[in-house]
């Protein structure tokens, strides 16, 4: 014992008491590390903030052409009912140049139906084209007035410094007029 | 100093000759020379600092999903106990902690007592305890009305119409404390803005009560000041490693309330929303403040309970004066050491009497703990101080230490 604790015990330099204080300061960080994971995941989204994670939106009202907003977890989700030309334009740009290449048909699951994350990819504002009277942008689409991103009818980014199309949320139809975001 | 900083690598040395954290942490948590002789009553202080810090952290973390308006305070702390992840365990924490926070101080409060730690030179830091020791109810008593419960909120009205006692000014200054007629939602937003204030003011007196132990340094359970090296080891490792072991015990006591019985130490009549027209059948502040209830109401005056509920406080400070004994630790000074028994049993009494309803045999009792309270602090220790014969004190810690 007296000859361990004055560091003759170790073969390769490390004694025993300085392994036992090594793995005593691990045990401890790693005590202290789960002691904090409680208070960390405390600031993640609760179950009440998590349990309105979907809406159910009907769509009986909403005309030809017409494009609405709705609020789903904190932020505006993008309905446009496309009339045909907005699809068939939206089609034909596939083949152009494209910043985040997607086709219209892997962005909707009914082509008169356009649902998106009214959220620009660039750094977070709210495009401007769901009211009538609102700038488009040059494709016919969104236009984000904060650094001038512009986004086609398809919701991809054309121009500006936005990097990504605009986000397509999980989504489905529960029937023919009634959809569910979440 | 700058020798011990030598050894250290570059960029510590560069930050230390410019601002000298490393070499003040180095001085006091470090070579701190400690008495050796130091015994686990000693573990309190260190063991009140952490629950200060795990209060604060947990405040911070509970303030983040709690809303501080009477529509709503109730809701958000249940909505923090079911649907925020881990508030059960942040909130349970935070309460039980409360509790261990006053067991822990009051043990350090004690051990005080015994080993006369109050007596010269340490009477401003047996002062600034008992600042914090104020401080700690307010705060604890603020945090209590919070989740705005029925105890909330009838703790909160029977203890702000205290002030209603104060002759003349007592009914403007109750409205002043409210902020309204009743204790109503400005009550709570101040309640929750000060309850969030005073930690960080605790840690601020417990800051200059740190530098005051630093200056006069540690006493030890003889009582005796340290003569030379030899009766001192620096506070790195042999305390620290001391104080981590007390620690461990200590959090065993405190999960197990907050694992197995998180609701012991708290009022079940606190899960009933705060209803201001209908007052539960009986009021009881926390276990930590019921000594000075029953003081409160052994007094059958309005004004004069208040008073002597606080004075039962502020005669602590006095402490120092009161007793005039030269001898510091109780184990020289025989009669002291009996008395001293005593005091801390009436003290126990009185929180039962505080517990219980003030009538016949309960308020007789706790008169009577009340009046031997104030009979040992203001009458048996300057008459102990005077005639006790004390025992011889050793030469040094070292003396009797290396004599058994
Ligand atoms: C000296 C340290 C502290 C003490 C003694 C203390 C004491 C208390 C007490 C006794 C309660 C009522 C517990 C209950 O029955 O639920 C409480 C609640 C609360 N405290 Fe503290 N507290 C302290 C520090 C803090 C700090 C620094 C914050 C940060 C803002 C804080 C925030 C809260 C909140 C939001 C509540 C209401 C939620 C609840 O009821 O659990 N506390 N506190
Ligand atoms: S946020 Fe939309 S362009 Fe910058």
């Amino acid at each position: 014992m007296s000859d361990t604790a004055h560091g003759h015990g170790g073969g390769d330099g490390g004694t025993r008491r300085d392994f036992l204080a090594l793995a005593g300061a691990a045990f401890g960080a790693a005590g202290a590390g789960l002691a904090l994971w409680p208070l960390i995941d405390s600031m993640n989204p609760a179950k009440d903030v998590l349990a309105l994670s979907s809406v159910e939106i009907d769509l009986k009202p909403v005309a030809v052409g017409q494009r609405i907003t709705v609020k789903w977890r904190g932020k505006p989700v993008f309905i446009d009912h496309r009339t045909p030309d907005q699809i068939s334009k939206a089609q034909a740009d596939d083949k152009a140049d494209l910043k985040d290449p997607q086709s219209d048909k892997d962005r909707v699951k009914k082509a008169e139906w356009l649902v998106m994350v009214g959220v620009c990819t660039h750094l977070g504002c709210v495009p401007l084209g769901q009211k009538v009277g609102q700038p488009r942008g040059e494709f016919g689409g969104w236009f984000c007035p904060c650094h001038g991103s512009h986004y086609d009818a398809s919701g991809r980014i054309r121009k500006g410094p936005a990097p990504k199309n605009l986000e397509v949320p999980v989504y489905s139809f529960l029937n023919d007029t009634t959809l569910r975001v979440g | 100093m700058s020798a011990s900083s030598q050894s250290q690598g570059p960029i510590v040395r560069w930050i230390d000759e410019r601002l000298p954290v490393f070499s003040f942490m180095q001085h006091e948590l470090h070579e701190y020379p400690t008495p050796k002789n130091l015994n686990y009553w000693w573990n309190f202080g260190s063991l009140a600092g952490i629950v200060l810090v795990i209060m604060i952290a947990t405040g911070i973390f509970l303030a983040m999903n709690y809303t501080p308006h009477v529509d709503h305070a109730f809701n958000s702390v249940e909505r923090i106990m079911r649907d925020v992840n881990y508030g059960w365990l942040i909130r349970y924490v935070h309460a039980n902690g409360a509790s261990m926070f006053f067991l822990v101080v009051y043990i350090h409060i004690f051990r005080g007592l015994y080993y006369g730690s109050y007596k010269p030179p340490r009477e401003l830091l047996w002062w600034l305890g008992l600042v914090i020791l104020l401080l700690m109810m307010a705060t604890a008593f603020m945090g209590y009305v919070l989740p705005w419960g029925q105890m909330s909120f009838w703790g909160a009205t029977v203890i702000t119409n205290l002030f209603s006692a104060i002759p003349g000014v007592g009914e403007p200054i109750v409205t002043w404390l409210w902020g309204g007629f009743a204790v109503d939602n400005p009550t709570l937003q101040r309640f929750f803005s000060l309850h969030y204030l005073l930690p960080f003011v605790i840690v601020g007196v417990v800051v200059l009560h740190l530098v005051a132990l630093h200056t006069a340094k540690s006493n030890n359970p003889l009582g005796i000041d340290p003569k030379s090296d030899k009766d001192t080891i620096p506070f790195h490792p042999y305390y620290t490693i001391k104080d981590m072991f007390g620690l461990g015990v200590f959090l065993i006591v405190f999960m197990a309330f907050v694992f197995y019985a998180p609701n012991f130490l708290g009022h079940p009549d606190n899960y009933i929303p705060a209803e201001p027209l209908v007052t539960p059948a009986s009021i009881v502040p926390e276990w930590y403040l019921l000594p000075f209830y029953a003081i409160l109401r052994a007094v059958p005056d309005k004004l004069g309970g208040v008073l002597l509920m606080f004075g039962a406080i502020f005669v602590l400070f006095a402490l120092p004066w009161l007793d005039s004994s030269k001898v510091r630790s109780a184990r020289f000074r025989p009669i002291y050491k009996q008395v001293f028994w005593i005091f801390l049993a009436d003290c126990i009494v009185l929180g039962w009497a505080g517990a219980q309803k003030p009538e016949g045999a309960a308020l007789l009792i706790g008169q009577l703990a009340t009046a031997y309270y104030f009979f040992h602090l203001l009458i048996l220790m300057p008459l102990l101080g005077r005639y006790e014969k004390t025992k011889p004190l050793p030469e040094s810690i070292s003396q009797p230490v290396l004599k058994s």
